[in-house]
């Protein structure tokens, strides 16, 4: 039986095997030297494990006794996880080597972290999904720290630690109450016990610190907390990265407990999670207005679409599901292509963030000022940009869900976050003329901010097929 | 054929409006003329061979909804063809005389290119009044009745850094707006009632209809007479008639080959059209015509008055213009619709003929146009001089009284004044006979003012005052012809005898016992129909008397003999059996025949005697008769009255609406949020967002407390 489980989990294994002859490998030779080589190395076994995945088996099997999933929706939210890691990854390279951060665990630890994805979004069971989500934790703790001797980056890192604690420990505390009151830690168990209207107060209390617990990884209100300060302090490779993957696996996790667990007390939880969502699309909407950081800004805009995300899983419905799976692929091309442009943003050779620093960019860079253009109507939602028919995704859903209210306070939102982009838009083109940033025309970064626009652009032909993928995803999920 | 001629227009406002810039600016101009002219030859090619059979040339499939399935379809008969000779003779004249008009035209700078524009517009003009007049259905006619609104709309507004030109453009779109309303209404009804929009099908239905009753505001209504109202406040609205007319006046402003085009020949007579071309429902609707006729004697008359103390040279004849066209509802109203189209006809090369003339006086005294600043001009522009002589001796009615000779306006004004008196509509006949008298008094003292007496104004306008180019002064000649020959040529068969009439029209005509027929329609149906035609039946009674003995044969050789036996639909008009105005008319008194010529006569002696003889009168008559004088000057307050009554109101409305209601509340709202609320959360967040761990930790805390809570209360906990 062995035989069959190992099989399942071979891509997991393999990333796992690498990650750590890489780190003994590294460690017994030229150790940083190797780090350029072992960046494009991961990123093209990240690549070649998510092409596996997505050609591999299809159907649903599980191994270890149902601890572990593989089913499409695990399949597609890998997929998702391994190529945004592998760009990011790629991104990264050029950016740390210049500045001296690029340390041979940098992609060792990125490696790690997708290990611990691929395993919270297959998890079938609360302990699988508690190593799965530490795995990822405590590597994503480690790499927001990065540069040690920086003040910022340090105590991003700490930050980000201690209320990653806090926030597991919620998460554990929900966990056992589950456990107490249901008698099993496997989902397939749980949902038995689970059922609307006959929720015992233990099991709602469970439900409820673990949503917190989620919901902290996912960085929705009131559990967002860390999401600016560590944005911000995170070299903005790491940055980039940790509002990518890490969102795509822990909105899939979340969606797979609720469905996967507690799918039959949709009502119970539908509540809840519509509320997280309505207060991180507004406070997202709100914070970032008052931002001239634009990395402090994406972070408020993550924030918010999180919020978006979540009226997808409020409807509590396959469309619901669907909607989340394409709108966490949208906004992952969105981030990729945005912070590729961000990563490029420097001048005398150092990083620069202010906005304002994009005063008139248009006059001097119009190619790329349009690209930064696209991504930003995107971001807001201006159709025709593939942003616009994610967010009109996950409205839909939410209102056939009979969350009308929710879908109309969800375009108001977005009209107020749209502000903030249109912003950015406006500095480029209409702003006043102020200091130049550096001509820094880095070819892979540059091929990733234009592919991402032509992405938002083209999309809205046929979404690349990504509808058909996430709906097959989502009846996986959803029973 | 037909379809070129109506696309032939359109074809060359595209290449001319939109191909000048590779073409060239000549090429283009001359492009849209010859494509203008090739449909006028054709016109007249078919006006000459159509023999009479209504005909239906499909186009293409026009609309497709629910019950509503029409064709874009060319409805050709006497009415089209009448229609397509004097659209594109008159809009092919026109096309040749702008050549010389718009010539460097004051308004616009050296170099500014502007011609194609308007050529393009006048092309799109007559395209859209020609799919206007052969239409199928209303619908399509509603379609080039619009079109003719946007092409005129956009042709007084051709000096669009004037002002005031701007201000008369949209005048004469919302003006013409309130008629639309009605004939949209009056469509809609007709669809409701009918379940169709085609003409045939609407025929068919008219008796039908005149049995129906609907309501509608609050009250019933015969279902003929409603919709023959609305219609007709459609046509009020195109033709300028008495309520709905003061945007024609202003339409002046407009460059003079366009007030003859549009406001003269072609766009407002639409109105006169409608109404000839619903000539089967008028026939059903007594009440409808009746209000027809009243109106159109009131406007002829009212709109003469102005035009009698005027000195705007083409505000007279705008004036003049609102006039005849009131003479043309009066003939319509009473039943007479043949000689409604007479004068239609008739009109449209004499009154198209006055106003190219008035332009090239205007060209030659470099757009000067206060005729007080006129005088002797008839040796400096002979030509134009003749033309417009011959255009006044037109409309004054001048030819030889109880014959059939005389200029184009004597034939069918008499025709018009004959039906109104054999109609029995005395208010419409002794209206129209004073109107007829000064008429005659406002074009004579035109020509006088224009070409006689001293130079008056300007000495150096006078000593450059010049004869026109060719290219103005053929399109005079053409005109000048139609204006003498038009009437005597087609008499006959527009007010001829019933047989010839009806030949014409393609209508049958019952050659024997006429009356007898007649006598058993009257007694057998129709109740409604005499009951309110009073006076009408009135007339028919005594004119039966008369026949009692056949002394008719005798008294008018015998030209009661033929009657009109066709159903609604068959031909291109319809006259109900009890119809005899045509009949009457031709046995009207002598001292009828006479008196518009008598008032022709005593207007023109008049205005001799003011302009000629006695230059001081008209000062001294205004002095001693201020306030009429002034009550004439003003056009009886009618802009003054609309401005109190309808436009300070909507304009305080819309006023508040942008103040209040925009401004205020909709911008005060949204700034308040985006200023206020907003900025009021983001500074919220900032605040809440410290910095310290535990401040982040104590959010989450109290996040989850409250789920917790919200949970335990509002999820329903076992």
């Amino acid at each position: 039986m062995i035989q069959a489980d190992l099989n399942i989990i071979l891509p997991e294994i393999v990333l796992s095997v690498y990650a750590m002859l890489a780190l003994v490998g590294a460690v017994y030779t030229s150790k940083d030297g190797l780090a350029p080589v072992l960046t494009w190395v991961t990123a093209a076994l990240m690549f070649v494990l998510g092409i596996w995945i997505a050609t591999g088996s299809s159907g649903t099997e599980t191994a270890f006794n149902g601890m572990f999933i593989n089913d499409g929706f695990a399949r597609f939210s890998k997929v998702t996880i391994l190529f945004s890691a592998a760009a990011i990854l790629i991104m990264s390279q050029e950016y740390m080597s210049r500045r001296g951060l690029l340390r041979f665990e940098y992609p060792v630890l990125v490696a790690l972290a997708a290990v611990g994805m691929m395993m919270m979004v297959s998890s079938g069971d609360l302990i699988a999904l508690y190593m799965g989500l530490e795995l990822q934790s405590l590597a994503l703790y480690v790499v927001a720290a990065l540069r040690r001797d920086s003040v910022k980056s340090t105590e991003a890192g700490l930050k980000y630690f201690v209320l990653g604690a806090l926030s597991s420990g919620l998460l554990l505390y929900g966990a056992s109450l589950v456990y107490g009151f249901a008698g099993t830690t496997a989902f397939a168990g749980i949902i038995q016990t689970a059922h609307h209207g006959e929720l015992s107060l233990g099991l709602l209390f469970g439900l409820v610190f673990l949503i917190s617990g989620l919901a902290f990884k996912v960085s929705a209100v009131p559990f967002h907390m860390w999401t600016p300060d560590v944005y911000e302090g995170s070299p903005t490779p790491v940055t980039a990265f940790f509002a990518t993957a890490p969102k795509m696996a822990a909105m899939a996790l979340f969606a797979r407990v609720m469905h996967d667990a507690f799918g039959n007390a949709v009502a119970d939880w539908q509540q809840v999670i519509a509320l997280l969502a309505l207060l991180s699309m507004f406070l997202g909407a709100f914070a970032a207005i008052g931002q001239r950081d634009i990395k402090r800004l994406m972070a408020y805009s993550s924030i918010a679409h999180m919020g978006y995300a979540l009226m997808g899983l409020a409807a509590g419905t396959v469309l619901g599901v669907q909607a989340l799976l394409v709108y966490m692929a949208i906004y992952v091309t969105m981030n990729v292509g945005t912070f590729a442009f961000i990563l490029m943003m420097e001048k005398d050779g150092q990083p620069v963030t202010d906005i304002t620093a994009l005063n008139m960019y248009s006059k001097r860079e119009p190619g790329k000022a349009l690209a930064l253009l696209i991504l930003m109507f995107s971001l807001a939602g201006v159709p025709p940009m593939l942003g616009f028919f994610g967010k009109l995704y996950v409205l839909r859903a939410a209102y056939e869900a009979g969350l009308a209210w929710l879908a109309v306070a969800g375009v108001i939102a977005s009209v107020i976050g749209a502000f903030y982009y249109l912003r950015i838009v406006y500095y480029m083109y209409f702003g006043e003329e102020g200091d130049a940033l550096d001509e820094n025309s880095s070819p892979v970064l540059w091929g990733f901010l234009m592919a991402s626009a032509a992405v938002m652009v083209l999309g809205v032909i046929n979404m690349f097929g990504i509808e058909g993928a996430a709906a097959a995803a989502a009846v996986t999920l959803v029973n | 054929m037909e379809t070129i001629i109506l696309f032939a227009p359109l074809v060359g406002a595209l290449i001319c409006g939109f191909g000048w810039k590779y073409i060239g600016e000549t090429a283009a101009l001359w492009v849209s003329t010859g494509l203008l002219f090739l449909a006028c030859l054709l016109s007249w090619i078919v006006f000459f061979s159509f023999d009479g059979i209504t005909q239906s040339i499909p186009v293409l499939r026009f609309i497709e909804s629910g019950t509503l399935a029409t064709e874009w379809a060319i409805r050709l008969d006497r009415l089209t063809a009448i229609m397509l000779i004097v659209v594109t003779t008159v809009s092919a004249l026109v096309h040749l005389y702008s050549f010389g008009y718009m010539d460097k035209d004051p308004q616009w700078k050296e170099g500014e290119v502007y011609k194609p524009r308007f050529f393009a517009y006048l092309s799109f003009f007559t395209f859209a009044m020609l799919s206007l007049v052969t239409s199928d259905n209303l619908v399509q006619m509603f379609f080039g009745w619009e079109g003719v609104g946007v092409a005129s709309y956009l042709l007084i507004g051709f000096y669009y850094r004037k002002p005031s030109a701007n201000a008369a453009a949209m005048k004469a779109f919302i003006v013409n707006r309130v008629g639309d309303f009605g004939f949209a209404l009056g469509i809609f009804a007709l669809f409701f009632l009918v379940d169709s929009i085609s003409f045939d099908d609407i025929f068919a239905s008219v008796s039908t209809l005149a049995e129906t009753n609907v309501t509608f505001l609050w009250s019933d209504w015969n279902a003929a007479e409603l919709i023959g109202v609305l219609l007709f406040i459609g046509a009020m609205g195109k033709s300028a008639q008495l309520i709905l007319h003061t945007w024609l006046p202003d339409a002046m402003e407009g460059p003079t080959p366009v007030s003859a085009l549009i406001h003269a020949a072609t766009m407002v007579t639409a109105g006169v059209f409608l109404v000839c071309r619903m000539s089967p429902l008028y026939e059903f609707a007594p009440g409808a015509a009746a209000f027809i006729t009243v109106l159109g004697a009131t406007t002829a008359f009212f709109a003469a008055t102005v035009g009698l103390v005027q000195t705007d040279i083409k505000r007279v004849i705008a004036y003049s213009t609102c006039s005849q066209l009131g003479y043309m509802f009066v003939a319509a109203g009473v039943g007479m619709y043949s000689a409604a189209m007479f004068h239609l006809f008739t009109h449209a090369f004499f009154k198209a003929l006055l106003f190219l003339g008035a332009g090239s006086v205007i060209h030659a005294m470099h757009h000067e146009q206060d005729m007080m600043n006129y005088g002797n001009l008839r040796k400096k522009i002979p030509y134009t001089f003749a033309a417009m002589m011959i255009g006044t001796l037109a409309i004054t009615g001048v030819g030889i009284p109880l014959t059939t000779i005389g200029f184009a306006g004597f034939l069918s004004k008499d025709a018009v004044i004959e039906s109104a008196y054999a109609g029995g509509s005395g208010y419409g006949f002794w209206l129209l006979v004073i109107a007829a008298g000064m008429t005659s008094f406002y074009s004579w003292r035109l020509i006088f003012l224009t070409f006689y007496g001293k130079e008056r104004g300007d000495k150096h306008t006078h000593e450059h005052a010049h004869e026109s180019p060719m290219t103005m002064l053929v399109p005079l000649g053409v005109l000048s012809l139609g204006a003498v020959f038009a009437g005597m040529i087609w008499y006959s068969n527009f007010f001829g005898h019933a047989d010839q009439v009806g030949k014409f029209y393609g209508i049958p005509v019952s050659e024997m016992s006429a009356d007898g027929d007649d006598a058993s329609h009257g007694a057998s149906g129709e109740d409604k129909v005499s009951d309110s035609h009073d006076t009408h039946a009135n007339a028919e009674t005594s004119h039966a008397a008369g026949d009692d003995g056949h002394g008719d044969d005798a008294a008018h050789g015998g030209e009661h003999h033929a009657a009109f036996i066709g159903k609604p639909g068959e031909g291109a008009l319809y006259f109900a059996p009890d119809n005899h105005v045509l009949d009457d008319a031709h046995a009207a008194p002598k001292w009828v025949k006479v008196s518009p010529f008598i008032a022709m006569l005593i207007g023109l002696g008049l205005s001799y005697l003011f302009y000629i003889v006695n230059p001081e009168l008209p000062k001294k008559l205004a002095e001693n008769q201020r306030p009429l004088y002034l009550f004439f000057k003003n056009k009886w307050y009618f802009d003054e009255l609309y401005d109190a009554i309808f436009v300070k109101p909507a304009l305080a409305l819309g006023r508040f609406l942008w103040k209040r209601g925009d401004g205020n509340v909709i911008d005060g709202f949204l700034n308040g949020v985006a200023m206020g609320v907003v900025p009021f959360f983001t500074r919220l967040a900032g605040k809440a967002q410290s910095g310290f761990i535990f401040t982040y930790a104590f959010w989450m805390v109290l996040g989850i407390a409250a789920l917790v809570t919200w949970m335990t209360i509002g999820g329903g906990a076992h």
